[in-house]
This record gives structure tokens, sequence and C-alpha cells, in this order.
């Protein structure tokens, strides 16, 4: 072993060491020769005679110096520098070619490392925690929700009664009106249970988590910090523990601070600025079975349990829960998936999907590269013939062949990466709240090493072909160079590669044309109400205002409604309680007069539920279909009255006029004592709105939708309104919604220095974030279609301009044979155009097949929608002979006696 | 590992080269292929410069040692000498050769069809 080493350490020391022994080497040659001419001499041989023999004896210097450079180095190495330096030294000859071909791979494989280095962050890399492929994300199956909120109750008994899980945690949002520190202002708040925060491995940065004491009711107020808000609000106070905060109208004592580090987004929670064990909630009604009140579960199995026993327990346990509660657990179901699937979501087929375009980018790319490659090897014929006339082995040539087209890969690598490294945070900036995880997206060392194997991957595969070619050529033929038959040889295979381009161009153009269609699709449908210049954001009154009796809240409502409605610019105003579009979801249990009231709680039917005010209908622009919206005269006094889409009408009252009709609603926000079921009368029918997105709505089942008004409300539901709402405001369309919030929010100020105004977002992001998937997905395709039909369009020109050049003395031929411009012209162009439609036809066939692998991306457009294939062919054909044209027109241009002249 | 003709030459040569520093002690590679021309004629070198490779290779095996000295007509030369090392190897490599010759003599002095009669 040592001396193995011993051996490679001198090797490795003569390799670096190298001139200083080939000069010793030198002196002790010529030592030899003068020791050995003496000797001749001595022996009475005259001068020169001593010299030859001396010489003669000795034998070959150069094979001395070789054979001793191999005994002392590293021969493979000292070759690959050879070949590496000649590689260099060629390809910096020729800069033109060298810029053309590095930025082509550059751009092929800087797209293939940014979309592997969003892969790798999204999908490969493991959740940043401890136990992550442990950890479990639950939710309630239920009929119009799959992924349904948990109430409290059944969460206590899965807690209680599951035997695979280690632990679960229920999180839930929270009211974040930050009071007393600073300005009052609206921090992301959550509550979770207790071990919450350990299943998930985060340790506090400062104090502890929460105890099981703490999550329950009638414990003391606690809070745990993020290590953010406790910087920004409380400058880092080392003292923070044991002090109150105010948050959400009453005092929390701080016990712990949570490390920035901390990151998970998925439904119903997000990283927030402070956090409050949820199960202290005092609401009677967030303890009531019945109630969904937007609350998920994670869960950390036991080591050993599988996903699948986990479900079958959890099946145990809910026909436990059916059994003991059958009016509201009858038919209770869990959903589980793994946290991981839960935070990337559907993103993963797109990502696979768009890994696969880029793919083909890539291969363009280099079937570009290898058809320049091809046509510089006819001025490098000579020089090779000449070496294999020398005795230069296929192999050696091949292996300089190759290195050349690596050391190429290699540099469009690096400057791939930096392409890469530049156009992922461009695009992830450009596309915010799109990509899940887009924190875990970065350069690591697996995508460093996925380039390099990708560049080296690359180097070999587009430089194989001409190498083989070049290598094989027949040395006599080429060293007479006539070169006939061989470049004959060559157009078929560059011919080959073109047709191929254009069968990958037009499946990726056929890709982002289908995206393209859908988007269309997607944006040319109606959302129900008019988006243009609607703000929706955020009220928080004061807490006193809460503690206030019913009316006086009432009363101060309609003040704030006023101040907003006298704002300049403002045309509408509503208030909304419930659910909000493409927003937020709110369900309630019914029952449609005439009917039968059903037996169990479970069996109700279910509509969205928007508490509103009289102008919300003109302040979205939803079109009033039948009878009226509601009005003013609807308060507290008058008959309670209800507004129904016509989805509501056409499930509920099919073939009957629903004006007059009645629905009964549970009230849940009467006090516990006078809880009844309430009538309310339907006065009017509106359109229907896009509730769940553009592209999702059509397949939510819950699809019913229902109007009350906000001032015919149960004094307990005004006293949760009094604690937030949402406002919609209309505004003129000279103002922009930023300039507008701001004007509203210093009104909302002034009128009361302790209302917080938050969260302000226009009705056109809300509807373009709602299809911000297909946006994405669009946008990466359109790009890598793009790139793919200009390199493309670029080999078939450099193909067709390569032939050109062949054929000149051909062409020369036959215009002194009398053939037209014209005719010359279309000579050249049937060859491109045949080029391009067998290409397109192969492309169609691939096309077919791949397209389907995005069905689940597309809307309103079949995978192999006849329109998008046609039109897609039509264009790279086009585009094609565009590129064609240029040198068929060279073409035409020839001097028959120049031409003929030529060679 | 197979052994090519080359690597069974080299292996002849470096044992030479051995037995030849560790009989005459420090020579210059001149010296040394004289030496060897002189006991096998032509047999092993086909020319002198040959001995270089074997000398470099013995160098970084430990085998033997260099150093920059004078001739005895006073040339600068390079000098070699058999280390520690290169005598154990020595002795181990000459009694290989000296087993494997002995075999290679017995097989070679069977008669040839000795097992039809």
């Amino acid at each position: 072993m040592t001396d193995r080493f011993r051996r490679f350490f001198h090797r490795l020391r003569s390799f670096f060491g190298r001139t200083k022994q080939d000069r010793e080497l030198d002196a002790e040659i010529s030592a030899h020769l003068e020791l050995a001419i003496e000797e001749n001499l001595e022996r009475g041989l005259s001068a020169l005679e001593a010299r030859r023999q001396a010489l003669v004896r000795f034998g070959g210097q150069r094979q001395t110096r070789e054979r001793h450079r191999e005994a002392r180095g590293l021969p493979l190495l000292e070759t690959l520098l050879q070949d590496l330096r000649f590689a260099l030294r060629m390809l910096g000859k020729s800069p033109g070619f060298t810029a053309i071909a590095v930025l082509t791979l550059a751009l092929g494989i800087g797209a293939n490392t940014a979309l592997f280095s969003v892969i790798n962050g999204v999908l490969l890399n493991p959740l940043p925690f401890p136990n992550a492929n442990r950890i479990v994300a639950m939710f309630q199956d239920k009929p119009n929700f799959p992924k349904g909120s948990i109430s409290y109750p059944n969460f206590l008994d899965w807690r209680q009664d599951n035997r695979c899980f280690a632990s679960i945690a229920a999180y839930r949002w929270a009211d974040g009106t930050l009071r007393g520190t600073g300005e009052p202002e609206e921090v992301r708040a959550q509550r979770v249970s207790a071990t919450f925060f350990s299943i998930l491995g985060v340790r506090p940065i400062l104090g502890r988590n929460f105890t099981e004491d703490e999550d329950r009711r009638g414990a003391n107020p606690t809070v745990i910090l993020s290590e953010g808000l406790w910087k920004r609000k409380f400058a880092s106070d080392p003292n923070i523990l044991g002090k109150a905060v105010n948050v959400g109208g009453a005092a929390r004592t701080v016990i712990g601070v949570i490390p920035t580090s901390f990151r998970l987004h998925i439904q119903n929670f997000k990283t927030a600025d402070l956090y409050e064990p949820v199960g202290q909630d005092e609401d009677e009604k967030f303890h009531r079975r019945d109630s969904f009140w937007g609350m998920d579960a994670i869960g950390l199995l036991k080591p050993g349990v599988t996903l699948e026993q986990a479900r079958e327990d959890m099946k145990r346990v809910n026909s436990g829960l059916a059994a003991t509660y059958p009016d509201i657990d009858a038919d209770i179901k869990a959903n589980l998936s793994p946290l991981k699937e839960e935070i990337v979501g559907e993103m993963r087929s797109v990502l696979l999907v768009l890994f696969g375009a880029v793919g083909f980018v890539l291969l363009i790319a280099s079937v570009n590269v290898a058809n320049l490659l091809l046509a510089r090897s006819t001025g490098r014929r000579r020089e090779f013939s000449i070496r294999v006339a020398l005795g230069a082995g296929r192999a050696q040539i091949l292996r300089q062949l190759l290195t050349e087209s690596v050391v190429l890969a290699l540099l469009g690598g690096a400057l791939g990466l930096i392409l890469a490294n530049w156009g992922t945070s461009a695009a992830l900036a450009a596309v915010p709240r799109t990509v899940p995880r887009a924190e875990d997206i970065g350069l690591d060392p697996r995508v460093l090493l996925f380039t390099l194997i990708v560049s080296v991957a690359v180097g070999i595969l587009f430089g194989l072909v001409p190498a083989l070619k070049i290598s094989g050529t027949d040395v006599g033929a080429s060293l007479k160079d006539t070169g006939r038959a061989i470049s004959m040889y060559r157009s078929r295979t560059q011919a080959v590669f073109v047709v191929g381009e254009m069968a990958m161009a037009l499946v990726l153009l056929i890709g982002a044309g289908l995206m393209i269609r859908t988007l269309a699709y997607l944006w040319g449908r109606d959302p129900g109400f008019d988006p243009h210049n609607v703000l929706s954001f955020g009220i928080d009154p004061p807490p006193s205002l809460a503690a206030q009796p019913p009316d006086a809240i009432r009363a101060e409502l309609g003040e704030i409604h006023r101040v907003i409605r006298s704002t300049p610019g403002v045309e509408h105003v509503s208030f909304d309680w419930g659910a909000l579009p493409m927003a937020s979801d709110d369900e309630v249990g019914f029952w449609p007069e005439g009917q039968p009231q059903p037996a169990r709680q479970a069996d109700y039917a279910s509509t969205l539920e928007y508490v509103v005010e009289p102008e919300y209908l003109q302040t979205m622009g939803i079109p009033l279909l039948r009878g009226r919206f509601i009005s003013d005269a609807d308060d507290k006094r008058s008959e309670r009255v209800a507004v129904i889409d016509n989805s509501f009408a056409q499930k509920y009252f099919p073939g009957q006029d629903p004006l007059g009709k009645h629905v009964k609603i549970f009230d849940f926000d009467a006090d516990p004592s006078e809880r009844t079921w309430i009538a309310f009368t339907i006065v009017g029918v509106v359109g229907h709105v896009n509730q769940f997105g553009l592209a999702d709505d059509a397949t939510q089942p819950l699809q019913a939708q229902m109007y009350r008004s906000l001032m015919q409300g149960s004094d307990l539901f005004t006293k949760n309104a009094a604690q937030g709402l949402a406002v919609f405001a209309r505004f003129h369309s000279s103002l922009s919604s930023q300039a507008f919030f701001e004007t509203i929010r210093s009104a909302l100020v002034t009128h009361n220095g302790q209302m917080i105004v938050s969260g302000n977002e226009s009705e056109e992001e809300i509807v373009a974030h709602s299809i911000a998937n297909q946006r994405f997905s669009m946008a990466l395709l359109g790009v890598f279609a793009a790139l793919a039909l200009l390199l493309a369009s670029v080999g078939i020109y450099g193909v067709l301009s390569y032939l050109v050049g062949e054929r000149r003395q051909e062409i020369g031929v036959r215009m002194a044979l009398g053939a037209k411009e014209v005719d010359v012209l279309r000579l050249v162009l049937s060859d491109g155009a045949r080029m391009t439609l067998v290409g397109i036809g192969i492309g169609v066939v691939a096309a077919v097949i791949l397209t389907r692998l995005m069905a689940g991306m597309l809307y309103g457009v079949a995978p192999t929608d006849p329109v998008t294939f046609a039109m897609v062919a039509l264009f790279l054909s086009g585009v094609a002979l565009l590129a064609c044209y240029i040198p068929a027109r060279r073409a035409s241009r020839v001097d028959p006696v120049v031409a003929l002249r030529y060679q | 590992m197979p052994e090519s003709k080359l690597d069974l030459l080299q292996g002849t040569l470096d044992l030479m080269v051995l037995q030849t520093l560790a009989a005459m002690g420090r020579l210059h590679g001149y010296g040394i292929a004289r030496r060897i021309e002189q006991v096998s004629g032509d047999a092993v070198l086909l020319n002198q410069g040959t001995i270089y490779a074997s000398l470099v290779r013995l160098q970084q095996r430990g085998w033997i040692a260099a150093e920059w000295g004078t001739s005895t007509n006073n040339r600068k030369a390079k000098f070699y000498s058999i280390t520690k090392r290169g005598r154990k190897q020595l002795s181990e490599d000459a009694a290989y050769w000296q087993r494997l010759s002995d075999v290679m003599g017995r097989v070679l002095a069977l008669p040839e069809g000795s097992n039809n009669k």
C-alpha cells in the first residue's frame, strides 16, 4: 500500500516537475554520449566515427525520453492535458464557432439546470424537519370538501383513539391584531396544538413550546413569537419571556420565540408572526362537534407504521365516532397524505412535464452543435487524414475530438450555470406564491453535479456522431480530396438531425400552444363578477367595539361604511362576512321549504354563504336575474330575507319559481339558549359567482350560493363581525388600486386611530392568482418552445446553407443549362421543405403520445386538439421555410461561371 | 495479472540493473549499460538508451538511489547505487528467476512425444 502510494507520489511529482526532470535526463544523456565517445576515442577511432558509433549504440533519443516519461509520470493524465491544451487551441482558433456553440449549449444546459434546481428544491430535497417522512397531513373528508375542516371535539377523539400516531396536532387561523406595541397592526397569527412544534422538530430559540396544560379552556393565555416579530416589534428583547402582549384584543404572556428558519405553508397554515394554543379558545361554538372552523391537523406516525396502516386505523376510529354520534359523525372520514405531497401538491406533475420539455430544448441545442461540428469537419478532414497518415490511431483521433466537444460542453455548462442562477431567481420573483418551497430552491452540490454530468454527457452525445464520421474517414480518399461521397454521407446525417430538431420543436410548440389555448379559455371564462376596479381589504375595528351593545356596534359599522363610501373615487362599497370569491370559503347547512327535515344533521344540504350589504351586487358587478337584492330596509326588525344564485335555484327549486320560497338555516350564531331553525324568504336570484377560481370552479361539488343581509345578523353574529370584516370597494377607473387603498386607509385611521386596515389586494390580482399554476406552466413552456423554435430554425438554416455551398457546382451547371432563378429557388426550398415536413410528421405522432402527459394541466382543450396541432404545424412550416429562403435565395444568385470554376 | 512480453523484458532488464549495481557498486548509466552489454551481448539491450526508463522506474520504487557526481576522467554524471530495499528485492527476484529457469529447463528438456513411448 505505502509502496503504491510512494510510486504514485513520485509520478505525481514528476508530472508536475516535468521540465526539471527532462533537463536532468538531457544532461544524463549527453554525459552518457560523452563517456561513450571518450571510450571510443581511446579505442583509436576517429573523432567522427567515435561520435557516430556512440549515437548508434545509444539509439533513438526521442524514444528514450518518451519511455522515460512514461515510466516516471502519469501517461493518462498527461495525454488528457495534451488533448485539452490542443482542444483549447483549436477552439481558440475559431472564436466565432466556439462562441455560437458555447452559447447554444449554455441556453440548453442553463434551462435544464434552472429547472432541475427547482425540481431539486421542491421535489427531491427532504422537508427541513427531522422526521419529515413520518409527518402526515390530516383533513376531514366531507361530501363537498375532500380536504374539509376537522371539528375540535372530533380532533380530540382522533387524538385519543388512534393507535398509530405518536402525536397529532391541530392548527387554524387566528386573529393577529397586535396592539399596545407601537402602531396597531395586523400580523399573521396561527393557533396550534401543544405538540405542533415538537412534531415538526422545531425548537424555540428562547423559552419553550406550549404544554398540554396550556392547550385547554381556562388556561393562562400564552403566546409564542416568531424571531422576525421579536426582532421587529420588540427589538430582540432578551427579557421578553413573561411579558404581556396584546393579541386579538386580549393580553397574552410570551413564553417562547420560534426561529426564522421554521417555514411551512399548507392549507390553513402559513408561517406566522405569532402562535397561540388552539385549545384555549373560549368560544363555545368552537368546541361543538358540528362546527367546522377551518381547522386541519398534522400527525407524526409511530416509527415503522405505514400510511396505509394509519388509514386503516383511522377508519376504525371513525366508525367508533359514527356509532357514538350518528347525528353528526355518521359518514366521517379522515383524509391522510404525506406532508410533502401536501406541500408540493399539483406542482409535481407540472414540473415533470416542464422537465421533459426542457430536455427537448437541450437535445435540439446538442443537435445544432453536432451539425456545426459536422460542417466544421470539412475543413479539418485533411488535418486528421495527415495525422492518420503519420500514425495516429482511430482511437486517438476519436479521443481528441471528444475532448474538444466535452470542453465545449463544459464551457457551455459553466455559462449555463450563470444563466440558470440568474434566470431562476428572476423567474421565481416574477411568479410569487406559485412555486411551493421557493426558499429551498438554489444551486446546491446536487444541482452542480447535475450540471456537470449533463455537460459531459451532452459533450459526448453531440461529439460522438461527428467524431465517428471523421475518424472513420478513408485516409486515401480524403487526402485526394474529391470528398464527394463523404459529403453526401454527411449531408444525410445532417438531414436526419434537422428532421429530429423539427420534430422536437413541434412537440414543444404544441405543448406551449395547448397551454396558451388553456389560458385563453380560462381568461375567457366569466368569473361571474367584474373584477376590474374592485379592491378587497380587511378591517379590524378596535377591540373595545365588540364589548359594546349590538345596536351600538351596528351603528359604528354603519359609520365605518359611510367613511369608506365618502372617500373620493369610491363608487360602491360592501362589507362581506363569510365566503369571499376565489379567496375563502364558508358553507352553511340548510333545508329547502317543502321538503321533510332531514333526520340527521349530516344530511342537510350545503350552500356557500355570503353575509353582505345592499351595494354588494353593484360593487362586484354581479347581475341580478330575478326579484331584488338585499336592501337597506332589510334590517333587524323586518322579515329575514335571502338571495340565491341560479345554481342554487336550479338544484333545489328545479322548474319552480324560487321567489317567495323559504329555506331554513340552523342559526349557529344565536345564543346557545335560543338556537333554532330560522326561515329565510328568498327575494331574488343572481348570477353564479366563480368561487373556487377560474380553473377549478366547475369541478367543485359545492355550487349553491346564498346571500344574507349583514344588518339582519343576530346579536352574537354582530359581536363577531365587530372583530373583523372583509370590505369590497369599487373605485373610479382613473385611480390605481394601491393609491385608492392608501386614501381609504388614511380616512379610516383618521376616523379611529386604533383601526387596523390590511391585506389589500385588487380583485384582478385575486382572479389572476386563481390560475397562477397555469400561467406559470404557460410562461415556462412558452419560453422553452420559443428557444426550441429559434434553435431549430438556426439548425435548418445552417444545414441548407451548407448544402447550397456543397451543391454550388451542380447549381452552376443547371443554370448554365438554362435553369431559371425560380427553378433553383424551388430546388433548394424543396430540400428544406422535405426535411421540415418529415420532421413535422414525426413530431405530430410524438406529440399525440406526449401531450397526454399534460392532460391534467389543460382546461377547455383536448391534449390532441386538432386546431392547435394544425396551427402549430403551419406556423413551424412557415418559420422553417423562411429560414430556408435565405440560403435558397443565395443559391439562385449563383453565377454559373464562378460556380463552375469553383473547386 | 497477465504480463505482456514488454513487461517480461522490463522485469528482466530491471533485475539485470539491480544485479549489476549489487556486483559493481556505484555506477553511472553508461557504465551500467556497458556492463550489461559485456555480459549479455545485445540480447537484452537493443540500444543503450533503454536503460534510462529502467533506472527511473527502479528509483521510484526506492530500490536504487541516484546522485550527481564526477567520473574517473572528471566528467559530470549521475551515479546510481543499490539500496537496502533494492538488495532485498534482488534476492527475492533472483530466487524467483532461478526457480523459474529451473522449471523452464526441466519442461523444455522433456523429449517430444515422450508420452507415446
